[in-house]
């Protein structure tokens, strides 16, 4: 008979085993809720919280896939065109585009661009459109709206959307997206696209005004703003379907800008909704909580646990393209042809700090795909790929996996340059003969520089050598012998090959700086790298290592981030790495890079290498104001080969991202520019439970093992202890 | 002792404003209002008015310690020290720089983070108290010395390497438990259950030979003998006599861990997901978010404070000659 404590025991050890049973199902190591189990559910992480979901505000990588998915801009890219194409999204078709002179007459569409005072973009936009489910939009029988007299005490417990007991909707009209244009001004809210938007007429001054009445008390900038009591001059609404945008003179690529986050349907309702007292303690407020009319609507946010987007049920119609690229049809790309979307009924975003635990769940089968461009380390690539001959491919693990992979060149822009206010390396002075010299210089570092050695080394070789600023697949980059830089490069065997390091010593003695010394003082070439702490040791010794070759002394200068960004603004850093991911697909956005008005240190512009270059400047705004559909070729070879000649950047590449899909996710096409990519994925269910399954039995020895040594340690510790308690003092002695 | 208390408390304030003043300035050497604004506004397309609303909007745009520009006693007051730091001595931590509720996120986060700490402390102090009175049972044999190896296997390695020797095993090759995340309620265990116990081996070795070292001074005494006289047994001993008379340094080192507790573990929330106010805090340093780091810092050195009171209370408790006056 075993003892009562024995008993309790063996009674306590059988609940804990059933609890422990009970509690896990089929697997044991699902990280997920039982009740997704059998969901067609996307499973994504997030790494850092979201800080903006407000579309005004947000502009961050991070944040575009919630902001993509919640809300819906006037045009989108197409899913598998490439060169990325714009299409119709909100809007029933591509604006109609007028143009304007000072008195206010219409010009032809061909005039002279001096001769535009306006452009004027007349958009249609789809009917029957209607927003998510919202309190916001909830009323009662008399139709007043519910939640429009709330305090903290009566919102008592609520802390999520979904606590809510009543939502509503109504349909999306014009004046929607005139109030997301006007809150670009509005006071308390930053917006970064008010540096862009500022073209369109009458916002500044609208800005201005705002700003007045909350100086006198006549609205309160931290409550309810009623904008829909302002006129803003450059945005008309002649009728709920139409939108009349008006810009100060020509400018192409505010079509694009038409497609971002930015100008998406902001009802007045959810504004005057987060405005009451308490919601914004309880962080119920349009930066945690977007009102759209997107596929899908976040219903669940907690901020470093999880975020969930599920179907929207008023999501209007809208199917899966029919056409695509060559080789799409192959690539199963088509085989949804013309069916709803979106296919999934919600994404999970899971937080992770780490990439560790990230890759392991991915291999598990518990996030759907991984994408090199989320997670900045790439420690697993070993594991996933190989590289052979140039070309990568999935290594056996992940083959039998049943793990497929996409890549993409994507439209950016990393580069080495130097600050061109700098008296040895920028544009040498006064005289062409010094400006020369200092060209050839930078040309010889530009040489110096393998970029694709360091692509090899520090990379996995993910990206391609840049042989001018425009990056693979936009409109402008040219491809083979035509595309090739000839002062870095020269064309050998149908690809482009490194021009010598002699000839760089060669570029160097004519230069002024034989055998890396000053020809005149003698003394040592001596050039300081400043990068910011994340450039790690091992990048910095191989282009100390690859300068060298030529007689060229790197000294780093590294900082933390916010130093390295100042050393830029102030103009006194000499040579270092920046790098330009691409608003919109088109040159444009990376010549502006080059554009001298555009000097970080005279305006805090985007152009880093304070380059100045009159000849550049004056093709650049004859370019920028060409219409997109026109012939800009002629115009992008001359401010490319400028750039080339000039060499303020004087080596660098384009970023190509990989990604990793599991076998039951469909419709994978890498598109960075193409952020509504949740709508066109589909899941197989049961192919993933079913792998998940299979790949995730518990294995129990360990646990039983475990059990038995401890007790064993107890068994040995307690017959040490009673043979202690009871041996004799003295052999043979008694007690 | 409640004089005694009330006087430390006092004291607590002007060495809360010293913590204070020492982070504040900290902090602007490294960044300054601008560098925030980039922060948080991002590093494209933004513009010096911009960065200049956002300073206004959130008390930025004031001088750091000194107004010149105002009269009388907002000289002082007027600034970004004063502004952002009086009223956290009503433990009201404002809003983030993000804007959002930091006492708010506070009392949401701590849970997880007690849900790990707390077991990992309790079950911790348990496992190192009973396996140094084992050593201590078997000392100068060769399981005490394999017991002290051990220990000094287990504190050689990094917990880095138990968190992800620990994952690899358990979660990713055995599938046993969950790799990362975190679900309320009942089915929080099964996401704690792994960092609980790699918490607990990692700080197991160098309690155990800490407190084996303790007892082993104990043991020697004149009181013990005495016991063992008496005919005690050798557990009665240990347990009742020895352990009672180390619990002083033990107390000091372990007591004043409590308020930590709170304050969550930065590496492993970190690495498993759990949304506690160790992850919290590794956020807002990595975004420069100056009312987190601030708040953290604040509410840190106050439960330190009263970590220590803490302890010199359990004094009085564990050994009678002590009295707090």
């Amino acid at each position: 008979m075993p003892s009562p404590a024995l008993r309790i025991f063996v009674v306590y050890l059988l609940a804990a085993g059933a609890l422990l049973l009970g509690g896990c199902g089929e697997t044991w190591n699902d990280p997920y809720p039982r009740g997704d189990r059998g969901k067609n559910y996307l499973y994504e992480f997030f790494n850092s919280r979201p800080k903006h979901l407000d579309p005004a505000q947000s502009y961050v990588e991070d944040e575009a896939w919630f902001v993509s998915s919640t809300y819906e801009s006037l045009y989108e890219y197409h899913y598998l065109k490439r060169p990325y194409t714009l299409i119709p999204n909100l809007a029933q078709a591509m604006p109609t585009v007028s143009y304007l002179d000072a008195q206010g007459k219409v010009l032809p569409p061909d005039a002279a661009p001096e001769r535009i005072a306006q452009s004027v973009y007349e958009i249609r936009l789809r009917p029957g459109v209607r927003y998510q489910p919202h309190p916001a939009f909830a009323k009662d029988e008399q139709g007043h709206y519910r939640y429009f007299d709330l305090d903290d005490a009566k919102l008592g417990g609520r802390e999520q959307i979904g606590d809510f007991e009543f939502t509503g909707t109504r349909e999306l009209t014009s004046e929607d997206l005139a109030y997301q244009i006007k809150r670009f001004v509005r006071p308390r809210l930053e917006s970064p696209a008010l540096s862009i938007f500022t073209q369109i007429v009458g916002l500044e001054a609208l800005g201005k005004q705002l700003e007045a009445d909350a100086a006198t008390g006549k609205i309160d900038p931290d409550g309810w703003i009623d904008l829909r009591k302002y006129t803003l001059a450059g945005v008309e609404t002649p009728d709920p379907l139409t939108l009349r945008i008006r810009l100060k003179g020509k400018y192409p690529q505010f079509i694009y800008w038409l497609a971002t986050t930015f100008v998406v349907p902001m009802p007045w309702e959810a504004e005057r909704f987060y405005a009451q007292p308490g919601m914004a303690r309880r962080e119920l407020t349009l930066d945690m909580w977007p009102v759209g009319t997107g596929p899908f609507m976040l219903t669940r946010n907690r901020p470093l646990r999880e975020l969930l987007l599920e179907r929207n049920p008023n999501f209007r119609e809208q199917t899966y393209p029919c056409e695509g690229e060559p080789g799409d049809a192959a690539a199963s790309l088509l085989k949804d042809c013309g069916k709803r979307l979106p296919f999934v009924d919600g994404v999970r975003f899971s937080y992770e700090r780490e990439s560790i635990p990230f890759w392991n769940k991915f291999l598990q089968g518990y996030y759907d795909f991984y994408s090199s461009s989320r997670f900045a380390g790439m420690a697993t690539f070993d594991a996933a790929l190989q590289l052979q001959g140039g070309a990568l491919s999935l290594t056996e693990g992940m083959q039998a996996k049943g793990i497929t992979l996409a890549t993409e060149t994507e439209p950016s822009f990393q580069y080495f340059f130097v600050n061109m206010l700098d008296p040895v390396l920028g544009d040498g002075g006064a005289t062409p003969e010094a400006q020369e010299r200092a060209r050839k210089l930078r040309r010889a570092i530009g040489i110096a520089l393998d970029v694709e050695e360091y692509l090899n080394i520090v990379r996995n070789g993910l990206g391609v050598g840049q042989q001018g600023p425009i990056p693979p697949g936009l409109p402008g980059f040219r491809s083979g012998e035509a595309g090739v830089n000839p002062y870095l490069y020269t064309w050998n065997h149908n690809r482009p090959q490194r021009r010598s390091i002699e000839e760089a010593k060669r570029l160097l003695v004519e230069a002024g700086y034989p055998g890396g010394r000053d020809a005149k003082t003698g003394a040592p070439l001596i050039i300081y790298f400043d990068g910011y702490d994340a450039f790690d040791r091992n990048r910095l010794a191989l282009i100390t290592k690859q300068l060298k070759r030529i007689d060229i002394q790197i000294v780093p200068r590294l900082t933390e981030w916010n130093r390295f960004q100042e050393k830029h603004r102030k103009g006194v850093a000499q040579f270092s790495f920046w790098g330009w991911n691409a608003d919109y697909p088109d040159p444009e956005n990376f010549l502006f890079l080059f554009y001298g008005p555009n000097s970080k240190m005279k305006s805090g512009g985007e152009n880093v290498f304070n380059y100045a270059n009159p000849e550049f400047d004056a093709l650049f705004e004859r370019f920028r104001r060409m219409d997109i559909a026109a012939d800009r070729q002629p115009v992008i070879d001359q401010m490319v080969d400028i750039t080339r000649r000039d060499a303020p950047v004087v080596a660098g590449w384009h970023d190509q991202a990989f990604q990793l899909s599991h076998a039951w996710l469909g419709n994978v096409k890498l598109g960075k520019m193409v952020r509504t990519q949740r709508k066109y994925l589909s899941i197989d269910p049961r192919q993933r439970h079913l792998a998940r399954v299979a790949w995730n039995q518990p294995t129990l020895w360990p646990l039983v093992l475990a059990g038995l040594s401890l007790v064993a340690l107890a068994l040995f510790t307690w017959r040490r202890y009673r043979r202690h308690e009871t041996e004799k003092a003295l052999p043979g002695g008694g007690t | 002792m409640i004089a005694y208390l009330l006087r430390r408390l006092m004291w607590a304030i002007p060495t809360l404003i010293g913590v204070n003043l020492l982070v504040f300035t900290l902090f602007f050497i490294v960044n300054s209002p601008d560098d925030m604004a980039r922060a948080q506004l991002g590093s494209k397309r933004v513009t010096q008015e911009a960065i200049e609303r956002w300073k206004a909007d959130r008390g930025y745009d004031k001088p750091l310690f000194w107004n010149s520009r105002a009269q009388g006693l907002a000289r002082v007051s007027d600034t970004i020290f004063v502004q952002k730091s009086a009223r956290m001595f009503l433990l009201d931590f404002g809003k983030s720089d993000v804007g959002r509720d930091i006492n708010r996120e506070l009392s949401q986060r701590m849970w997880p983070s007690l849900a790990l700490a707390l077991p990992v402390f309790v079950l911790g102090l348990f496992a190192a108290i009973v396996f140094a009175l084992v050593l201590v049972f078997f000392r100068a044999t060769w399981l005490d010395f394999t017991g002290v190896v051990l220990c000094v296997v287990l504190m050689s390695i990094s917990a880095l390497f138990y968190i992800l020797a620990g994952q690899y095993l358990f979660a990713r090759t055995w599938n046993l438990v969950p790799i990362s995340g975190f679900l309320p309620g009942v089915d929080a265990w099964r996401f704690l259950v792994l960092p609980i116990l790699i918490g607990l081996v990692s700080g197991l070795g160098a309690n155990v030979r800490w407190y084996r070292a303790l007892f082993l001074e104990e043991i020697e005494k004149d009181y013990v003998r005495t016991a063992r006289a008496k005919g005690l047994s050798e557990a009665a001993v240990l347990f009742r006599h020895v352990l009672k008379n180390g619990m002083i340094p033990i107390l000091t080192g372990a007591v004043v861990l409590i308020p930590s507790l709170f304050l969550g573990s930065l590496l492993s929330e970190s690495f498993f997901g759990i949304p506690g106010l160790g992850s919290f805090t590794i956020d807002a340093i990595l975004q420069q978010d100056f009312a987190v780091v601030r708040a953290m810092v604040f509410i840190g050195a106050l439960l330190y404070i009263l970590g220590l009171m803490l302890t010199d209370v359990s004094y009085t408790l564990v050994d009678p000659r002590v009295r707090l006056q």
